[in-house]
C-alpha cells in the first residue's frame, strides 16, 4: 500500500514583504521552506510506514527549484519523491492545483494501491485550505480534515479512525480507506534527519513528471484552468500604537496606566 | 645459589605476567582509531617535562605536593631497585662497579633520604584517606578507601621499610662501607645494636625477601589497577592535545563512515590511553559544575566507564566485532547515560584540573556527535534550535533581516576591505537579544570614540555555530562554517572584533580548521589596548558602580587564556580592581550556558547559574561584571530567581561606555 504526502514549497513568510505597486509578493532573496503543516503530513506518512511497512511517496507541484523541498523529504526518509513541474502548471489556483495533484496520485494508484493521502491543513502563503479537499473530491477518497491524531488503521476492514481538532472540541471520526487527511501541527513532531539520511538524500534522484507524463487537458491546468485569480494583495492599515507612560523611568506607573486603559476598553476585568 | 634461582624464576614469572597484562592493554590502545599525536615533538617533550616530570599540574592542588614527593622518590628509587634486582640474580653486583665512588655515595644518600620521604608521604596519604576522607576521592564506583588503594599504599610503605631495614642490618653487620652516606639506615642500624650477628643476618635475609616479594607483587598488580597510571601518565602528557581543547577535529562526511562515538571502539587510541591514565584523583569531579549541581554527569566517571567498557568488551574489540556491552545507555559502571552526556557545559574545568592531561570534555562531544548525527537522538528542546539554525542561521529563528535592527539608532557601516580595518562580528545575542543589544551599542560608542575603523556584515552575518559544534551537530556546523569562512574570505576580512567569547573562540580557533586564519580580538582585549595606547580616554571615572566583582567566562578564560584584559579594563574604568570570586581564573565556575546548555532545560539538580550567583553574592557586590552575553543572561536570570534586585549585571563594554560623556551606567 502507498501513503502519499503532498508538500508545497512556500516562501518563508516571516521574511516576505508585499510590493505596494504591483501587489505581488516580493520573493527576491527570500528563502523557501517546506510549508510547516506539510512537514507534519510527511512525518505521519513516515510513522505509518515504520509501523505498517507501507511505501511512502512525497509529491510536490512547483517550479524546478521546488526540488529542494523534495530533497528535504528524502532526508526525512521518504522512499520516493516526485516533482510535478511543467510551464503548463504555472499560475494555478486551488482548483487547477488539485487537478494536477489528483492526476499524479491516480497515476501512482495504477502501479500500487494508494491507501492514504496526507496534506497540510493549509499553506502559509495561500492559506486557502482547499487543495486537500479538492484532491479528495477528484479521487473519490474519504475526506478527513484537521486531524491531530491517527487513532487506528484497520487494514482488514479497510477503515481508519482519527481525531479531528476543532474549535474547543475534538471529534473522533471513522472513515473507509482510501482517505485524504489534512493535518494540524499537534499531530506529531517531525523527525530530525540523520547524517546518513542526508547523504543518501543528496545522492537520490527526484523524479520529475511533466504534463507529458500526466496527459491532462491543457485547459484544465495552470493559469488556463484557473477560474480564480488574485486581483490585489495589500496589508491593512494598522492603527498606530501609542506610548503609555514612560516605562524606562517609571515602570510601575506605566504598568498601572496600561492596566487602567485595558480595563476601560473592556479588554480586562478586575 | 638456591635463593638466586628461586628469585630468578619469580622474577621471570612476574615480568612475564607484567608484560602480558600490559600487552593486553596496549593491544586495546592499538585497537583505537588512528589520530596523529606525534606532531611538534619538542613542544610535547617540553610540556611533558613540565607537567609530568616536574608535576606542575599535580602541584596545582596543595595535596599534590605529597604526590610529588612519592613521584620523585620513585624516580630516584627506580635506580636502587634496578640494582636490587640485578643483585638478586648476581649477588656480586653493585652500582659501585659502574660508578666512581663519590657519585655512588651521592646516590646512596639520595636513595636513603628518598626512602624516608616516600615512607612519610605514604603515611600522610593513608592518613588523608582514613581521617580527612576528601569527598573528591569517592565516585559512584570507586572509593577513596578501597582495598586497592590501601594495598598499594601498604606495598609502597613495606618496600621502604624493607629497604631501610635491609640497609640497617647491613650497616649493623659492618658490611656497608659507605654507611656515613646513609643517615636514615644508620639510625635504623643503631636500633639494631645489641642483636647478634646471626640474628642480624637472618633479619637481613628476611628484609631482602620481603622487599623482593613486594616489589614483584607490585609489578604484577600495576597494570591491572589504577596504578597503571604509573606507566601511562607520562606518555599521556606527551600525547596531550596541543590544540585548544574545545576545537574538536572536523569530521569527513561520506556515506561509508560513522560519525562521532557510539561504542568504545570508535574512540581514538589516545582516548583509550586517557582511560588507562586516570589516577582517580577526583579533581575533575570536584571542578565540574554539572556534578556540583546534582546532574548525573561526572567527568571522572566518563573516563572510568570508558575503561570499564573497554575491558568488558576487550575481545570483541581485538577481533573487530561489535561490542556486546553498549557504551551509551543507563548510567552504570561501564556505560554513560544520555542525560549525563547532555549535562556538560563544555566549560573545560575538568580539562584544566586533570593532573595527567586527560581530555574528558572532547569525549563527551564525540558521544553527542553520534547521538545527534547517527540516531537523531537529543533533548527535544534542541529540535527547534537545530531547525532555526538551519533555516535562519540564528538560535531563535528570527528573520535575518532583523539582524541590523540594533544599529537603527546609529549609522550602519558595512565592512569594506581596504577601507575598514576591523569587522565587528556582532554575534546572534548582540544582534537579537534586547539586553545584549545594549552591549553592542556601548561597544560601538567606544569604538567610535577611539576612532577605530569598523564595519559589519549586516544581514549577511550568520551564527558562528558554536553551540551547534559543542552539541555534536557537526554536519550542520560544517555547512555553516564553510559558508561563513567563504564569506569572510570573499569580503577580505582579516581582523575581527567580537563581544562574545563563543564567537571569539570559533572565529579564532575553530575556523582555522577551515583554512581561515583571522586576527580575532575580544572586546576586552581591544578596549584594554585602546586605553593603554592612549587612544581611548574616559571622561570620568565610573565610580558609581559600588563594589564590583568579575566573573570569568569559560570560553574567554580557560579556553583562550584571556584573564587579565577584562580585569585591567574594569580597573581602568572604575579606578579600583574588581573583587575576585572564590573560584576565579583557571578555577572559574561556569554560568551554565556553554556547550549548548543555553538552549536546553535543566532537568535535574539545582541550577548552575544560581550556584554561581550565590557565590558572587557572597562577595557582597553591587555590580557583577561579565564579558559574555551568555553569562549576562544567566546572571540576570539567576539574580531574579534569588530575588536580589539591588545587584546589577554589566558587560565591561557598558562599564567603559558609562565613562564616556553622555553615557550612564
Ligand atoms: C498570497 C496568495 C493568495 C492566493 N489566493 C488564492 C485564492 O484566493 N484562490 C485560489 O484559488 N488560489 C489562490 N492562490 C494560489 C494558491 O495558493 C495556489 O493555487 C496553491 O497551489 C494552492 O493553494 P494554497 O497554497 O492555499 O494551498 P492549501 O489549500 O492551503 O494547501 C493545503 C495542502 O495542500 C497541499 N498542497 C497545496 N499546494 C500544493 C502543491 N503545489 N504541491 C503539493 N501539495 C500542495 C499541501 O499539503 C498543503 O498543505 C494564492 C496564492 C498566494 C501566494
Ligand atoms: S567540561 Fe565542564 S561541565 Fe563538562 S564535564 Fe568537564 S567540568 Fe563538567
Ligand atoms: S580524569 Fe584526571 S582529574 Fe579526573 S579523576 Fe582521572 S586523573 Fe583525576
Amino acid at each position: 500500500m502507498l501513503v502519499v504526502s503532498c508538500i508545497k514549497q512556500v516562501p518563508d513568510t516571516t521574511q516576505v514583504q508585499i510590493d505596494p505597486v504591483t501587489n505581488t509578493l516580493v520573493r527576491d532573496g527570500i528563502p523557501f521552506i517546506v510549508n510547516p503543516y506539510d512537514t507534519h503530513a510527511l512525518e505521519e506518512s513516515l510513522r505509518l510506514r515504520d509501523r505498517y511497512r507501507f511505501r511512502t511517496v512525497a509529491l510536490s507541484m512547483g517550479p524546478p527549484n521546488a526540488e529542494a523541498t523534495l530533497r528535504r523529504a528524502l532526508c526525512q526518509g521518504v522512499d520516493e519523491a516526485i516533482l510535478l513541474s511543467d510551464r503548463a502548471f504555472g499560475g494555478a489556483d486551488t482548483l487547477a492545483t488539485s487537478t494536477v495533484l489528483a492526476a499524479a496520485i491516480r497515476r501512482l494508484h495504477q502501479q500500487e494501491e494508494v491507501g492514504i493521502v496526507f496534506c497540510g491543513k493549509q499553506t502559509i502563503d495561500g492559506d486557502t485550505a482547499q487543495v486537500g479537499p479538492g484532491i479528495a473530491v477528484r479521487l473519490g477518497f474519504s475526506q478527513l480534515t484537521l486531524v491531530d491524531r491517527i487513532e487506528h488503521v484497520d487494514l482488514m476492514r479497510r477503515r481508519i479512525r482519527v481525531r479531528r481538532k476543532l474549535e474547543g472540541r475534538y471529534e473522533i471520526v471513522e472513515a473507509s480507506l482510501p482517505a485524504m487527511i489534512t493535518v494540524v501541527r499537534e499531530l506529531n513532531r517531525p523527525r530530525y534527519p540523520t547524517v546518513h539520511q542526508r547523504l543518501a538524500a543528496a545522492a537520490a534522484t527526484v523524479q520529475v513528471w511533466s504534463n507529458e507524463v500526466l496527459g491532462l487537458d491543457p485547459s484544465t491546468i495552470g493559469l488556463k484552468g484557473s477560474p480564480t485569480w488574485v486581483s490585489r494583495i495589500f496589508s491593512p492599515e494598522r492603527e498606530k500604537g501609542e506610548m503609555i507612560g514612560n516605562g524606562l523611568a517609571d515602570p510601575a506607573g506605566a504598568a498601572r496606566m496600561l492596566l487602567e486603559r485595558l480595563v476601560a476598553k473592556d479588554l480586562l476585568t478586575v | 645459589m638456591i635463593e638466586q634461582t628461586v628469585f630468578s624464576i619469580l622474577l621471570a614469572a612476574s615480568l612475564g605476567l607484567f608484560f602480558w597484562l600490559a600487552w593486553r592493554r596496549i593491544v586495546l590502545i592499538g585497537a583505537g582509531r588512528p589520530e596523529n599525536r606525534f606532531d611538534r615533538p619538542l613542544t610535547r617533550l617540553r610540556a611533558m617535562l613540565g607537567d609530568a616530570i616536574c608535576q606542575q599540574r599535580v602541584a596545582q592542588r596543595p595535596f599534590g605536593i605529597n604526590h610529588m614527593v612519592i613521584f620523585w622518590s620513585f624516580l630516584v628509587l627506580a635506580l636502587a631497585n634496578g640494582e636490587f634486582i640485578i643483585q638478586g640474580i648476581s649477588p656480586g653486583f653493585n652500582l659501585g662497579l659502574l660508578l666512581p665512588p663519590p657519585l655512588r655515595n651521592v646516590l646512596l644518600l639520595a636513595f636513603d633520604t628518598a626512602s624516608l620521604l616516600c615512607l612519610g608521604a605514604v603515611i600522610v596519604a593513608a592518613g588523608r584517606r582514613l581521617l580527612v576522607r576528601p569527598a573528591a576521592l569517592d565516585s559512584d564506583y570507586v572509593s577513596g578507601r578501597s582495598m586497592e588503594a590501601f594495598v598499594i599504599l601498604g606495598a609502597i610503605g613495606l618496600l621502604m621499610l624493607a629497604s631501610l631495614g635491609l640497609h640497617g642490618c647491613e650497616i649493623a653487620l659492618g658490611r656497608e662501607s659507605a654507611a656515613t652516606w646513609m643517615p636514615v639506615s644508620s639510625v635504623v642500624a643503631g636500633s639494631f645494636s645489641g642483636l647478634s650477628s646471626t640474628l642480624l643476618a637472618t633479619l637481613a635475609g628476611m628484609f631482602w625477601w620481603l622487599h623482593a616479594l613486594v616489589l614483584l607483587a607490585f609489578l604484577c598488580f600495576l597494570p591491572a589497577s589504577k596504578h597503571m597510571h604509573v606507566l601511562t601518565a607520562i606518555p599521556n602528557c606527551f600525547f596531550r592535545s596541543l590544540e585548544k581543547p574545545n576545537t574538536q577535529p572536523r569530521e569527513e562526511f561520506t556515506p561509508d563512515r560513522s560519525f562521532g562515538v557510539a561504542q568504545v571502539g570508535d574512540f581514538s587510541w589516545k582516548d583509550i590511553l586517557d582511560s588507562f591514565s586516570c589516577t582517580e584523583c577526583g579533581r575533575c569531579q570536584d571542578a565540574c559544575p554539572a556534578r556540583a549541581t546534582g546532574k548525573p554527569l561526572n567527568p571522572r566517571q566518563v573516563i572510568h566507564a570508558i575503561k570499564t567498557n573497554l575491558l568488558a568488551n576487550g575481545d570483541s574489540l581485538k577481533y573487530g566485532v561489535k561490542p556486546t556491552v553498549p557504551l551509551i545507555g543507563d548510567d552504570s559502571e561501564a556505560t554513560i547515560g544520555e542525560e549525563a552526556i547532555w549535562s556538560c557545559t563544555t566549560c573545560g574545568a575538568c580539562l584544566s584540573a586533570c593532573p595527567v592531561c586527560i581530555e574528558q570534555m572532547p569525549k563527551i562531544v564525540a558521544l553527542r556527535r553520534s547521538l545527534v548525527q547517527m540516531k537523531s537522538c537529543f533533548p527535544e528542546e534542541l529540535l527547534g534550535f537545530f531547525e532555526n539554525m538551519e533555516s535562519r542561521a540564528n538560535p531563535w529563528g528570527i528573520a535575518p533581516s532583523e539582524r541590523t535592527k540594533w544599529c537603527s539608532s546609529l549609522e550602519a557601516r558595512p565592512f569594506v576591505a581596504g577601507e575598514t580595518e576591523y569587522l565587528l562580528f556582532v554575534g546572534c545575542a548582540g544582534s537579537f537579544d534586547s539586553r545584549s543589544k545594549q552591549v553592542t551599542l556601548a561597544l560601538a560608542r567606544i569604538l567610535d570614540r577611539a576612532g577605530v575603523s569598523w564595519g559589519i556584515l549586516g544581514r549577511d552575518e550568520k551564527c558562528c555555530g558554536d553551540s551547534l559544534r559543542r552539541l555534536g551537530n557537526e554536519f550542520v556546523f560544517d555547512r555553516l562554517a564553510t559558508e561563513n569562512t567563504a564569506l569572510l574570505r570573499e569580503r577580505g576580512v582579516t581582523k575581527v572584533i567580537t563581544q562574545c567569547p563563543h564567537c571569539f573562540t570559533v572565529l579564532k580557533n575553530d575556523y582555522r580548521h577551515y583554512g581561515l586564519e583571522l586576527e580575532v580580538v575580544h572586546h576586552s582585549e581591544l578596549i584594554r589596548d585602546l586605553i593603554a595606547g592612549g587612544r581611548l580616554a574616559l571622561d570620568r571615572t565610573v565610580d558609581d558602580l559600588g563594589v564590583t566583582v568579575f566573573h570569568d567566562s569559560c570560553y574567554l578564560g580557560r579556553h583562550n587564556d584571556v584573564y587579565d584584559a577584562p580585569r585591567q579594563v574594569l580597573a581602568g574604568a572604575t579606578g579600583t580592581e574588581p573583587k575576585e570570586l572564590a573560584r576565579n581564573r583557571q578555577n572559574g565556575f561556569c554560568c551554565g550556558a556553554g556547550g549548548g546548555r543555553m538552549w536546553m532545560e535543566e532537568q535535574s539538580g539545582t541550577r548552575i547559574n544560581l550556584e554561581r550567583v550565590n557565590e558572587a553574592l557572597a562577595a557582597a557586590p553591587d555590580t557583577i561584571c561579565v564579558s559574555c552575553p551568555y553569562c549576562l543572561t544567566m546572571f540576570e536570570d539567576g539574580l531574579k530567581d534569588t530575588g536580589t534586585s539591588r545587584v546589577r549585571v554589566k558587560d565591561l563594554a557598558e562599564v567603559v561606555a558609562a565613562g564616556l560623556s553622555g553615557g550612564a551606567a
